[in-house]
């Protein structure tokens, strides 16, 4: 049987108060895997990263690094192996550099002139002048702090780094640019991570693994793209959030998306006579009606008109202000049995603000629920892009 | 004043020289003990650290002739028993700025060299008690004030020093005996602060390269 990297099995850890932060969790890690965990506040992802460098003791369960139990090996030694990277960097504001990059090859009592080129090398490595090694901490901005925190949890080549929210508190920009960084360092140096985020983005952008924690229990383990395209539940599905999970499963796609944009319109001044001849030409029974900026106003068909020729004058006299309509950027796996079950033909898309985009024809309906019932991965995906294109040509 | 400088020139030199002698072991005693005891109770369970600092509080409110006077019993008179009393007093700041300044250190640079692999006592030598440094040192700066002012006191039990200027001036109502024992006093009370604070400054902990 082949041995994993980090396992933990069946781990527990109940806090003295009685509070259980960490259930039943078990979890196999293969080497080089970055895996992200993720959950709301208090779901017990720290708890879980400092049991594996033992700055907590699990109350029952096992963990084995390279199939040896962690538990009966020394805790300063483990951790001098395990890169650990704290949320607030912890940086030691009265060393250099330096000093900070080298502090566990000092624990570990590497020679001098080694340390010293490994700092060099790993200044380098994030893209800081070399000068910086003699600043302090404090002369530097939060971004570069962040950057020696990570690669103070690299000095020694540990194998295994942990993260707990390292990039919490940093603006978006500097944050990508360092995501960008350890993605960059752990595969090309061939790291294993785990890393706790609250952010989906970032699990999302970062993980080989994504495990997603509530209240001290696992809710899935997945790849990023599994996780989007199979939420296990409803909980992993909220914390996805509907936008992501809209533009990362083709098979989940908008009703913007599948909506044709040349929807018959017209507005409620025109006579009925010009609103026949508008049906006419585009070869439909019915109108949408909206006003000069385009809001959805209401609806017309060729029934109202043949009733009312003679008596009434303009559109606005006759036309339907009860229409039923769907958001463009609402689910179609929400809306199509809604508008199914209506037995309406078509019906009109708006946008946030009301107005008129297009249209969803009962005939893309039809397709839309092949794919979902039938169509294999590849056919939605390139459904979904073309009608992206078609979205976009609006 | 040049006048009860030549009469009294050396042995004011002496008093003093008792004086700093008498301060000087009671302060540095004082310190090997509280700030070690200190960096202990940093690592005890926080009840025992706070009986600890009431029985060092409890200590110094002890008027300090009652406890020189205790001391005779003990240790009879003189030099000794002088010592003793002032090292007692001196704990007390001493030992609180250590207990102090080593809790005030941030917790999470705590956890990150715990995290990083320090061992308890890498941890004390390499990042607490540097950057508890001047906490420490202000502490040990107030008990060498204190312990310079009541070592006058010591001469009421056969210590010599400087009280000896003093208690003599009181009891023979001469004004120039008191003050050439008082200012004295005073002035190696200023000096001593102002090499501590400069000592202080030192050992404070370079956070920039300026
Ligand atoms: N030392 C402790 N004693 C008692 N309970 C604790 C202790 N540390 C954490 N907890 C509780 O355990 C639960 C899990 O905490 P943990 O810090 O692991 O959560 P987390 O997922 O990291 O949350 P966050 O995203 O807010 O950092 C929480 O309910 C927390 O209140
Ligand atoms: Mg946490």
């Amino acid at each position: 049987m082949k041995i994993a990297f980090l396992s933990m099995e069946h781990l527990n850890k109940t806090y003295s108060g009685g509070k259980v932060a960490v259930d039943d969790f078990s979890l196999e890690i293969e080497k080089g895997e970055f895996v992200c965990l993720i959950g709301t506040s208090g779901s017990g992802k720290t708890t879980t990263m400092r049991m594996i460098n033992r700055m907590l003791q699990q109350t029952s369960g096992t963990i084995k690094l390279n199939g040896k139990d962690i538990s009966e090996l020394d805790p300063v030694k483990l951790r001098r192996k395990i890169g650990y990277v704290i949320q607030n960097i912890g940086l030691m504001p009265h060393m250099t550099i330096r000093q900070n990059i080298t502090i566990v090859p000092k624990l570990l009592k590497w020679p001098q002139k080694k340390m010293d080129e490994r700092a060099k090398e790993m200044i380098k490595l994030v893209e800081l002048p070399e000068e910086f090694l003699d600043r302090y901490p404090s002369e530097l901005s939060g971004g570069q702090q962040q950057r020696i925190g990570v690669v103070r949890a690299l000095a020694a080549d540990q194998d295994l780094i942990l993260m707990d929210e390292p990039y919490g508190a940093l603006d978006p920009i500097t944050r990508e640019s360092l995501q960008d960084l350890i993605k960059d360092l752990q595969t090309r140096l061939g790291k294993t991570v785990v890393f706790v985020t609250h952010d989906m983005d970032e699990a999302l952008s970062l993980a080989t693994k994504i495990v997603v924690m509530d209240d001290g229990k696992i809710m899935q383990v997945a790849s990023p793209d599994e996780i989007l395209r199979h939420p296990a539940n409803e909980f992993v599905e909220n914390l996805i959030g509907k936008d992501r999970l809209i533009q990362a499963r083709p098979s989940i796609t908008t009703v913007g998306q599948v909506m044709l944009t040349n929807a018959a319109s017209i507005t409620p001044d025109k006579l009925l006579k010009e609103a026949l001849k508008t049906m006419h030409d585009r070869r439909v029974d019915s109108l949408l009606v909206t006003d000069d900026a385009n809001y959805l106003k209401g609806y017309i068909d060729i029934e109202d008109i043949d009733y009312n020729f003679q008596t009434a004058t303009s559109v606005g006299d006759v036309m339907h202000d009860d229409v039923f309509y769907v958001q463009s950027d609402s689910l179609v796996r929400d809306t199509v049995e809604r508008i199914l079950k209506r037995g309406f033909k078509n019906v009109p898309v708006v946008d946030s603000e009301h107005r008129l985009v297009g249209i969803v024809t009962r005939a893309a309906l039809v397709d839309i629920v092949y794919d979902a019932l039938w169509g294999d991965d590849d056919k939605s995906e390139s459904k979904a892009d073309s009608s992206q294109q078609g979205g976009a040509a609006q | 004043m040049m006048h009860f400088l030549a009469v009294y020139g050396w042995s004011l030199l002496g008093k003093t020289w008792q004086h700093i002698y008498i301060s000087g072991i009671s302060l540095g005693l004082g310190v090997l003990v509280a700030v070690p005891v200190g960096v202990l109770l940093t690592r005890v369970k926080n009840r025992v650290a706070s009986v600890v600092v009431s029985i060092a509080s409890m200590l110094q409110t002890i008027p300090a002739l009652a406890l020189l006077a205790f001391m005779i019993p003990i240790f009879g008179i003189g030099v000794k028993p002088a010592i003793v009393a002032l090292f007692i007093y001196s704990l007390l700041p001493i030992l609180r700025n250590t207990y102090i300044g080593m809790n005030d250190v941030d917790p999470s640079l705590k956890d990150a060299a715990k995290g990083m692999g320090m061992t308890n006592w890498q941890s004390i030598i390499k990042v607490e008690v540097p950057l508890a440094g001047p906490v420490i040192m202000s502490g040990i700066r107030l008990s060498a004030t204190y312990v310079i002012a009541w070592a006058a006191l010591a001469s009421y039990i056969g210590a010599g020093g400087l009280g000896d200027f003093i208690f003599n001036g009181l009891n023979l109502y001469r004004t120039d005996l008191i003050l050439g024992g008082s200012i004295p006093v005073i002035i190696l009370a200023l000096i001593v602060d102002w090499l501590l604070g400069k000592l202080e400054v030192a050992i404070t902990p370079k956070t920039s390269q300026g």
